[in-house]
């Protein structure tokens, strides 16, 4: 499953590890929230990188305390239909101000890189090898967006102001 | 509409076919002997047994490019090996809307 | 009538490439139908009974000339040369295939006209009173709002994969046209103590097999807070609202499970949280969308123009008149509804060689402008007083002046077995059978305002709950039964019907309708008294005793 972060297909330097599985060395290292809430100063302690898969429908507030000696959050889509993700990944980013990587995890499509990006997201697993290759195309798609979220887009609205602010100015 | 999964459970009580929408353009599709797709109800592979039911049902279902959302549906077998839709809804899918939908010009 | 700009079109055209790259990765078998489908779904796309069905937005029910023009050329290029208006200010095209449907979409995209999420678990199209803008005694024009908020939820980036779908309307009159009671958010402009306008916020109300009337949450959200507690709703639904049940993932029953005060305390709370998100509606803000929302350059005209007292001694004319002409806050003007309900027609559906007839006579008598209502019938807007005669007798020839609005035959149904793959029953030959049963004008004046609503399955399509008389179809045993309830209303005062009885086979319905309806003119306290207050004064029983006594 091909990881994209910053728009480019990168090697994925975490090892998911699954629960009850020995760590082994000190490279960076992706695991559930159970795994890591269990003992969190522990996992934090190691030279290598941490970072934490965290469930969508689990409470942030017990993640938050951590953010900013962590690595990675993953978030997870179990279906591409369901989108709790969404709201958690707006809320690390633009309340809590995490500014580590934002994973999206679980079931990825093209379709969703550019609501996903303007939630927060910045790596993606993506499931189908075309659809990492499109990242940059699908990018493009869009050039006009009516939210403001923390991904700092000119929204519409700021766009129709500042070009009557501009016209006015002119006259 | 029922699943195929949940047909799996389904045990067929009377000759059956299994039908489909194409994906193309949405049209009324019928699984044919051949593997294939024909959009005549006459052409539909009739199934007498819930296992034989089954193994078409899973043969369409595996056409997933070609039609969607194939299902099990009785028929009923007029005199002459005629076939025709085996209830309500299968005749209007086969034969159109009970309905004139002219509306005034 | 609202012009989009550059950016609104811009957006739209976006839609419609991002659209045809999904429709080509599924034809060529990139995508599977599974991912497909919610893709398909987010624009409009359904699978029905003997193809697919496309659903296309009217924002707020406004329409131009042009662009119904434009839904006559789609029924023609790629349909089968009709269309038919919903309860939700929509049109659907029954035989549209998939891969014309980019086309068809990119066609529509050049009057600036879209099909973005008209069906899918996401923000549907935001609707509003269909009378907006022209109501005598508005509070001010809602679709300013209706836009607003349909910017804000379009490909929202948190919002698009809800639990469920998600529904807003919008009502700025006393007398509610838009059935706010019955969506997952109604808002209810008015004005508090310190003349400031605002929105009573209702929400948690809705049909299918759960039915509630919305309940309110905040008596007055002030109108530049109305963004940003929408979205503070919509995140604490995004997180809480089931999905491990479609049946129970509405906001309805989150709300309902939680209770309307910890549902409110929990909103709260978020909002409260989220702070200043940029959400907040400045002066400016709302200029911008008030600016691009323009209106005619009415003329002074008399109230009661020498056209309209000839016309008098025409009586057709002046029994289509009192149904279907409405007062308008210009003096001279009207507000005329089209009935699309004639005697033995599919209620909803018009003709491609009707919408561009409408769309002359809009350009012709009502400044280019047409609205669409829930009850499916259309209107136009601004017509001159002195210009209905003539009016008149177009609308007669086209079929279109049918005098049965809000009458036993101005029949709301959805599509029901004759279309939908959801559907148990029939609705549509039921309606047409009515239709005939009650063709008699006088017959129909003498019960006076009565709404059927009928729907071929318990997702209520057909809005049956809220029917002053309500027709659900069933199925058992493979055979199409009928539920009958009586008292439901969609208005201010709204609240769902009670059963009267068992069950009926298809053959029965009209009959029973029959018998409910002499019941009402035997059992009212004078003839003003409506078919729905007589069921509120006597209950279901008396009804009943009269309906079933025989059967």
């Amino acid at each position: 499953m091909p990881l994209v972060k910053n728009a480019r297909i990168i090697t994925d330097l975490f090892v998911h590890v699954a629960d009850g599985v020995e760590l082994a060395g000190d490279g960076a290292i992706l695991v559930t929230a159970e795994r890591f809430l269990a003992d969190p100063e522990a996992l934090l302690r190691r030279a290598g990188k941490v970072g934490v898969i965290w469930p969508n429908n689990r409470d942030l507030d017990g993640l938050v305390p951590y953010l900013d000696r962590l690595a990675v959050v993953a978030l997870v889509f179990p279906t591409f239909r369901d989108g709790r993700a969404y709201s958690q990944a707006r809320l690390l980013r633009e309340r809590h101000g995490y500014d580590g990587e934002l994973r999206a995890t679980g079931q990825i499509l093209r379709d969703q890189f550019v609501f996903m990006t303007r939630a927060g997201f910045d790596a993606f697993e993506v499931k189908k090898d075309a659809d990492a290759d499109a990242f940059a195309d699908t990018m493009k798609r869009y050039s006009v967006f009516y939210q403001p979220t923390g991904d700092g887009r000119v929204t519409a609205l700021h766009r129709r102001q500042q070009l009557r602010h501009s016209e006015s100015a002119e006259q | 509409m029922t699943s195929p999964l949940e047909q799996k459970k389904i045990k067929i009580t009377g000759p059956s076919m299994v039908t489909a929408n194409r994906t193309w353009d949405g049209a009324v599709v019928y699984r044919t002997g051949q593997k294939g797709w024909s959009t005549e109800l006459r052409d539909a592979a009739i199934v007498r047994t819930s296992d034989d039911a089954r193994a078409l049902l899973a043969e369409g279902v595996a056409d997933d490019v070609g039609a969607i959302g194939a299902y099990i549906a009785p028929v009923e077998l007029k005199e002459g090996g005629k076939i025709g839709p085996g209830n309500l809804r299968e005749q209007i899918r086969s034969e159109g809307v009970t309905i004139d939908i002219s509306v005034p010009a | 009538m609202y012009a989009y700009d550059e950016l609104d079109r811009t957006l739209i055209n976006e839609r419609v490439s991002e659209f045809r790259d999904q429709v080509k990765r599924r034809l060529s078998g990139e995508l599977t139908e599974d991912e497909f489908k919610i893709l398909r779904l987010q624009n409009g796309v359904y699978l029905q009974l003997h193809a697919y069905m496309f659903r296309v937005a009217i924002p707020y029910g406004t329409l131009s000339s042009k662009q119904m023009r434009r839904f006559a050329h789609v029924a023609r290029r790629y349909d089968r040369d009709y269309g038919h208006f919903t309860t939700r200010q929509n049109i659907q095209f029954n035989w549209i295939k998939l891969s014309e449907l980019p086309d068809a979409l990119a066609d529509l995209a050049e009057v600036g006209i879209h099909a973005m999420q008209t069906s899918g678990n996401n923000m549907r199209n935001v609707t509003s009173d269909q009378w907006a803008g022209v109501a005598p005694g508005e509070i001010e024009d809602p679709r300013i709002w209706s836009e607003l908020i349909r910017q804000h939820t379009t490909l929202h980036p948190e919002f698009s994969f809800l639990p469920r779908k998600f529904k807003i309307a919008i009502t700025a009159s006393e007398h509610d046209r838009a059935a706010i009671k019955i969506h997952d958010i109604g808002l209810r402009l008015h004005k508090n103590a310190d003349g400031e306008t605002g929105f009573e916020v209702l929400v948690g109300g809705g049909l299918g097999r759960t039915p509630f009337i919305a309940k309110t949450i905040k008596p007055f959200v002030p109108g530049r807070d109305i963004l940003s507690y929408i979205e503070a709703i919509l995140r604490v639904y995004n997180q809480y609202g089931r999905r491990d049940n479609i049946y129970k993932a509405r906001i309805k029953i989150l709300v309902h499970e939680l209770g309307i005060e910890k549902f409110s305390k929990e909103v709260d709370e978020e909002w409260r949280l989220m702070g200043d998100v940029g959400l907040t509606l400045d002066h400016t803000a709302i200029e911008e969308v008030r600016s691009r929302f323009s209106y005619p350059a009415y003329e002074k005209l008399p109230h009661m123009p020498d056209e309209l007292k000839q016309a008098a001694h025409d009586p057709l004319f002046e029994r289509w008149r009192k149904n279907s002409v409405f007062p308008h806050k210009v003096q001279g003007y009207s507000i005329v509804v089209l009935s699309l309900k004639p005697v033995g027609g599919p209620p909803g559906d018009a003709s491609a060689d009707q919408m561009d007839a409408i769309a002359d006579l809009a350009d012709r008598y009502s400044f280019g402008e047409i609205r669409v209502g829930h009850e499916q019938n259309l209107a136009l807007p601004h017509v001159a007083k002195r210009d209905l005669p003539a009016l008149f007798k177009t609308l007669d020839r086209l079929g279109l002046a049918t005098p049965n609005v809000n009458l036993v035959t101005d029949i709301i149904a959805c599509p029901g077995l004759d279309y939908c793959s959801l559907a148990n029953a029939r609705s549509i030959p039921i309606a047409q059978e009515l239709t005939r049963r009650f063709a008699n004008h006088d017959t129909a004046s003498l019960i006076g305002r009565l709404h059927i609503n009928i729907s071929g399955c318990i997702n209520a399509c057909g809005h049956h709950h809220v029917g002053h008389i309500g027709i659900l179809g069933v199925e058992k045993n493979g055979e199409e039964f009928y539920q009958i309830t009586i008292g439901g209303r969609a208005d201010e005062n709204a609240q769902m019907g009670t059963l009267i009885g068992p069950a009926v086979p298809y053959a029965e319905v009209a009959d029973v309708i029959e018998d409910i309806v002499e019941a009402y003119l035997a059992l009212r306290d004078r003839p003003e008294e409506l078919f729905v207050d007589a069921v509120k004064r006597l209950g279901v029983e008396p009804f009943k005793e009269r309906v079933y006594a025989t059967r």
